[in-house]
């Protein structure tokens, strides 16, 4: 079967320019009104003094070199220096203006879109790895920031400043004026035109980068694998292939791209000859000045700069369009499990928990759970049991309401969950992942997850009471060692240890935990088990249990399959009734008897 | 400049088109300082000296002149494009085909991140300094020279007056490119720390709301937040004092030519063509000075950049391989271990090892974390060689065979699974490209992973790894078991496995990998005893020694440290003594379990 690679896979192009989300984006600049409108103003100042220059070069030639005036000439000189200088105190302004307003901006989206996605339900993360969310608070930010402050700012002030220039010219010569302009829709069909192909073709070289990227990316990091499966020929022709890509996708680029810049010199002198042409016939008839002509062939070359900037705004445009695009979506996806207005505290939980009639699915032509009924007293141990994929996750993520019920109810102490608020519920409830996860920071820190306000004697406690003490003191930095640091990597088996004191250390009314597959070695496992046994101690618990010892010893065993509790009852009766229960634990160790 | 001249080996085969690439830049320069010259000329002669039968000849000469630098300035523009294509097409693929023959202890030590720093970063500066910072330097040099000498020409005071603002210029210019420079890295520091943080809370989700933190990641987001703004407004606030004083230092250059060249104009020293000849030249002069900052700073980048590639490129990191290496067209699959010794830096991982593993005999091996248990499977596949003693594969040294070859003879399911951004068939075709589909299905269903892969949206067309759909950690490695099997090697080695599979399922791999392993030598390195029980020799490590061998029954007997974890693994079973137990049920027969 031939390998396709997926990096050759491109991402689509573009999307048309939507005005909704552009209105949508412009709301941000709201409360930075009155700040746009002023660097706004200031950046004009600046604009029309640096415009100043060629006019005060035509009076030089004109009015006070030609007339040998000394004493005019000073003058001039310290008014265009008083310019000069000026443009330099606003220029200092508008940009400290600009950047304090921009990154202040930059700091509220971040700050919403991380409050929003915090607030979002795991049906959200479920699936969508955390680069992508990343890219979206990073990078799409940023690209947006560029356009509301210096993108926008600058393309009005270069239209502005367009519309300036040809003002001066034609108040100094109408008919030169009309002249210089006679190349301009040449100039500016080239330029739109050839930004169009430019945009285009620089996008497909991105593309081709990022594909490199994440192949290499990839390849890296599957290198191990690559090796044992002697696939290095392949992967170099894959490389090849897209190597050779990135090469063709720049000079396509490059060809036109390089081109913008020469032709827009040869336009510009042709404007210039023709100036010169018609300009020196009018000086000889005294229409108009030698100064004059100079300043004109002076604004004809500010012409283009801001010209090329417009051009290149379309682009600027597009590219922040797609990052609105991506970030309004995350801000308009609603969490779906949300506390209702009328939501109350959950007062101290005893422990009693039911499940009513419950139903749910993920995909409504896919149920998960189809009409789940028990109830569990204060104080007793569960431990689920059932085939991968049966329900058994989605029944203590419902306890913990993770996800929403399409049918039925779930109480806690006649509470239905979905009438208290999330924070006095999961605050109450203890939850031990399968796939531990610590956070960057001490053990110290990652313990007190648990109880953000724990002493250290607290924390200890807690590690003491797990049996974790003892590993974590054999460390060199003790509780302080960091646990993503290189070298003092944890074990999975003392991960779990340390998840455990988490969870302890919050004092959970009800514990849930998602007991581990993985297996561990035989030390480490004698004291997961114990802090196991340690944590479910006086607690109403749910265990999904995979180890013996934890489904012999529970108060109740129910066994989940196909959405439904098949079994339910001790070890020792569901035994007896000869169930589903009986099957997985006779294949699982019916060699012991074969032994 | 040791790395300017490995650059040069690159660029060498494409000697002739960088020197005339570099000719044509300097030609454009000179081209370039035509214009202004031909304007002030046009002022003195055909405008204020009304020499007009001059008119058509300079305006055609502008014309001309701008037509022949645009087209130079095209060319050496294209051409530096294209050299710097080649050249880091070429460097790229080196660094790759270094990386893809680098041992595995050298990717011990490397972190993915780095390397691809070197292929990304690194590599853009040598780009740049192609494409921009050589032509610029060289352009900005010839430029400054030939103006000043075109300018001395015309006039040595007013001269003289324009420079006195350049080394002002430069100095700012330099001092402001090395604050930016600092506070650039601060930003990116901080950027770091704040994806860090944002990728960890992400992945840390459902801690984070198990716990009901919230609030209490969102008042740490802040704080992260916070620091990303002012260590932006750092360099903002730079941008906002330096940017305006150069472009002061530049505009006052202009008043001074102005003021000063008027007056000069005059006194009848120089006329109204060369002031504006001048003026035209004044960036020319200017510009050079501004951009010294950036040019410096381009330079720096090259040789930081081009130092790192290099040194990656001069690290001696593949495993050597003999000229008349083994070459076997089949393999039998024995496998021995003779007096093995191997050390990791100063641990010693495994000690005096002896193995023998005629074709075809299950070999399993336990210990606890950090007892040696993978690196028996790494000196097999020569992934590492020992320090001492030998590993045979049909009677051979691994040392002597040929890499690929020994490879191609042994499929591996490593502790650690990896599954590529591609399809679910190519994953587990991986290694063998040209399997038939069912032969996939019929790997994939061995490995007890058919059936979720029917559930998946596309089946066996479903995209999986980082750009595609997510899978637990059993999922993964049901595949990769799936992937070793359909390698059909003489030699099969699980790694851990089925660890993250749950014990129900386990249970079933176990009965189709039975069937497998018939005939192949197989290595199970493992945990529980379900995984091990049935392996003709099940070995216990203990920091890097053997402390136990035998059977499942010998080791049983033996009441040593596998009778342990005997029973420690099925306490829930065994109220008091086990082998009590089974003695009488075997005794029995009956389900006692009941």
């Amino acid at each position: 079967m031939a390998r396709v690679s997926r990096f050759s896979d491109d991402e689509p192009l573009r999307k048309p320019f939507d005005k909704d989300q552009f209105i949508r984006l412009l709301g941000y600049l709201g409360p930075f009104k009155k700040h746009l409108a002023a660097a706004f103003a200031l950046m004009m100042i600046a604009t029309l003094a640096g415009l100043a220059g060629p006019y005060i070069i035509k009076l030089a030639i004109d009015d006070y070199i030609a007339a040998a005036d000394v004493q005019g000439m000073i003058y001039l000189t310290l008014v265009f220096a008083a310019i000069t200088v000026g443009a330099y105190f606003v220029n200092r302004k508008r940009i400290t203006m600009m950047t304090a307003m921009g990154q202040r901006m930059l700091y509220n989206m971040r700050m919403d879109l991380f409050q929003h996605i915090e607030n979002l339900s795991l049906t959200f993360f479920d699936g969508r790895p955390a680069g992508k969310i990343m890219m979206r608070l990073v990078n799409d930010v940023n690209s947006l920031n560029n356009l509301l402050t210096s993108g926008l700012i600058n393309v009005v002030n270069d239209f502005v400043m367009l519309i300036v220039i040809v003002i001066i010219m034609f108040s100094m010569n109408v008919r030169l004026t009309l002249m210089s302009f006679i190349l301009l829709p040449a100039l500016v069909a080239i330029m739109f035109g050839l930004r169009q192909i430019i945009r285009e073709r620089w996008q497909i070289v991105r593309q081709k980068n990022s594909n490199m990227n994440a192949y290499l990316q990839e390849n890296i990091s599957g290198m191990r694998v690559t090796q044992a499966f002697v696939q290095e020929d392949v992967n170099e022709k894959i490389f090849l292939g897209l190597n050779k890509d990135i090469k063709t996708a720049h000079m396509d680029a490059i060809r036109i791209n390089n081109a913008f810049w020469p032709l827009l010199n040869i336009i510009g002198a042709v404007g210039n000859a023709l100036i010169f042409i018609v300009g020196a016939g009018m000086v000889t008839r005294g229409e108009v000045t030698v100064g004059t002509l100079v300043a004109f062939t002076s604004y004809m070359g500010r012409f283009w700069m801001p010209l090329s900037t417009m051009s290149n705004f379309y682009n600027q445009l597009l590219i922040a369009m797609a990052s609105a695009e991506r970030v309004f979506e995350i801000l308009d996806t609603k969490p779906e499990v949300t506390d209702k207005p009328d939501a109350v505290p959950m007062p101290p939980i005893k422990g009693h928990v039911e499940f009513d009639h419950v139903y749910f699915h993920y995909e409504p032509d896919k149920p998960v759970l189809k009409d789940v009924s028990f109830v569990v007293q204060p104080g007793e141990n569960i431990a689920l049991v059932g085939p991968t994929g049966a329900g058994k996750s989605t029944i203590i993520n419902l306890i913990a309401r993770f996800y929403d019920v399409t049918g039925g109810r779930v109480l806690i102490d006649g509470f239905d969950v979905r009438d208290v608020t999330l924070e006095s519920l999961r605050s109450q409830l203890g939850i031990v992942l399968q796939d531990t996860f610590l956070f960057s920071g001490t053990i110290m820190d990652n313990i007190r997850y648990g109880k953000l306000d724990a002493t250290d004697e607290e924390v200890i406690a807690a590690a003491k009471a797990v049996h974790a003490d003892d590993f974590i003191r054999e460390f060199k930095n003790g509780y302080f060692t960091e646990v993503r640091e290189r070298g003092s990597r944890l074990s999975v088996g003392q991960r779990q240890l340390i998840s455990f004191a988490r969870a302890l250390l919050a004092d959970p009314r009800i514990l849930i935990l998602d007991e581990a597959t993985s297996s561990i070695d035989t030390h480490t496992e004698r004291l997961v088990q114990m802090g196991i046994e340690r944590l479910l101690e006086g607690r109403t618990s749910f265990v999904i249990a995979h180890r013996l010892s934890t489904i012999r010893n529970a108060d109740r065993i129910m066994v989940v399959d196909d959405g439904q509790i098949k079994e339910s009852g001790t070890h020792e009766e569901l035994m007896a009734a000869g169930g589903i229960y009986r099957d997985l634990y006779t294949s699982q160790f019916s060699w012991l008897l074969a032994g | 400049m040791d790395i300017i001249k490995r650059l040069w080996t690159y660029i060498r085969p494409f000697k002739v088109q960088f020197i005339l690439t570099t000719i044509v830049l300097l030609a454009a320069v000179g081209v370039g300082m035509i214009n202004p010259y031909l304007i002030g000329l046009l002022i003195d002669r055909v405008i204020k000296g009304g020499q007009l039968h001059l008119l058509r000849l300079l305006t055609t000469g502008l014309v001309i002149a701008s037509v022949v630098g645009s087209v130079l300035q095209y060319t050496h523009s294209y051409s530096f494009e294209d050299l710097s294509q080649k050249i880091v097409f070429s460097i790229r693929h080196d660094m790759y085909r270094h990386l893809q023959s680098a041992s595995f202890s050298f990717y011990d030590e490397a972190h993915t991140g780095e390397l691809m720093s070197r292929l990304t970063g690194d590599l853009e500066g040598v780009r740049s300094f192609m494409v921009g910072g050589f032509p610029t330097l060289i352009s900005s040099m010839v430029t400054f020279i030939g103006v000043t000498a075109i300018l001395f020409n015309m006039n040595t005071k007013l001269t003289l007056m324009c420079l006195s603002f350049s080394p002002l210029l430069a100095i700012t210019a330099i001092s402001f490119e090395r604050k930016m420079e600092r506070a650039h890295s601060d930003i990116r520091h901080q950027m770091a720390a704040f994806n860090r943080f944002i990728q960890e809370n992400i992945t840390g989700i459902r801690v984070v709301k198990a716990f009901a933190r919230e609030k209490y990641e969102v008042e740490r987001f802040r704080a992260e937040n916070d620091e990303v703004y002012k260590k932006n407004m750092v360099a903002g606030l730079l941008r906002s004092r330096f940017g305006p004083l150069l472009e002061l230092l530049s505009s006052m250059s202009v008043v001074a030519l102005i003021s000063y060249g008027g007056w000069l104009v005059m006194r009848g020293e120089i006329t109204v063509g060369m002031m504006v000849a001048f003026n035209g030249y004044l960036w020319s002069l200017i510009w050079p000075m501004r951009n010294l900052g950036t040019l410096l700073d381009m330079v720096g980048w090259v040789i930081s950049s081009g130092q790192r590639i290099f040194d990656l490129l001069d690290t001696d990191v593949a495993m050597p391989v003999k000229p008349d290496a083994y070459k076997p067209d089949k393999v039998r699959g024995d496998v021995r271990f003779e007096n093995v010794t191997f050390r990791y830096g100063n641990d010693v991982v495994l000690e005096d090892i002896n193995i023998d593993a005629p074709a075809g005999k299950k070999v399993a091996i336990m210990g606890a974390t950090g007892a040696g248990k993978t690196s028996i499977v790494n000196l097999i596949c020569r992934f590492y060689d020992p320090q001492k003693g030998r590993v045979l594969v049909d009677h051979v040294d691994v040392r002597d065979w040929d890499l690929k070859t020994l490879r191609r003879n042994v499929s591996v399911v490593m502790q650690e699974t990896f599954l590529f951004s591609d399809t679910i068939a190519n994953n587990i075709a991986y290694g063998n490209d040209n399997a038939p589909m069912d032969e996939i299905i019929a790997a994939a269903k061995a490995a007890c992973a058919h059936d979720f892969i029917m559930e998946m949206p596309e089946g066996y067309n479903t995209v999986v790894g980082e750009r595609g759909v997510g899978l637990s950690g059993g999922q993964k490695q049901r595949i990769a078991i799936a992937r070793a099997l359909l390698i059909n090697a003489p030699i099969l080695i699980l790694d851990d496995a089925t660890s993250n599979v749950d014990m129900e399922t386990e249970h079933e791999i176990q009965q189709a990998l039975k069937r497998l392993m018939t005939g192949r030598t197989t290595f199970i390195i493992a945990h529980r005893i379900s995984a091990v029980k049935d392996a003709d020799e099940i070995v216990i490590l203990e920091k890097g020694r053997i402390v136990e061998r035998g059977n499942h029954d010998q080791l049983l007997e033996m009441k040593g440290v596998y009778y342990d974890i005997f029973k420690d693994q099925y306490k829930g079973l065994v109220v008091e003594d086990i082998t009590q137990e089974l003695a009488r049920d075997k005794e029995d027969g009956a389900v006692w379990l009941g």
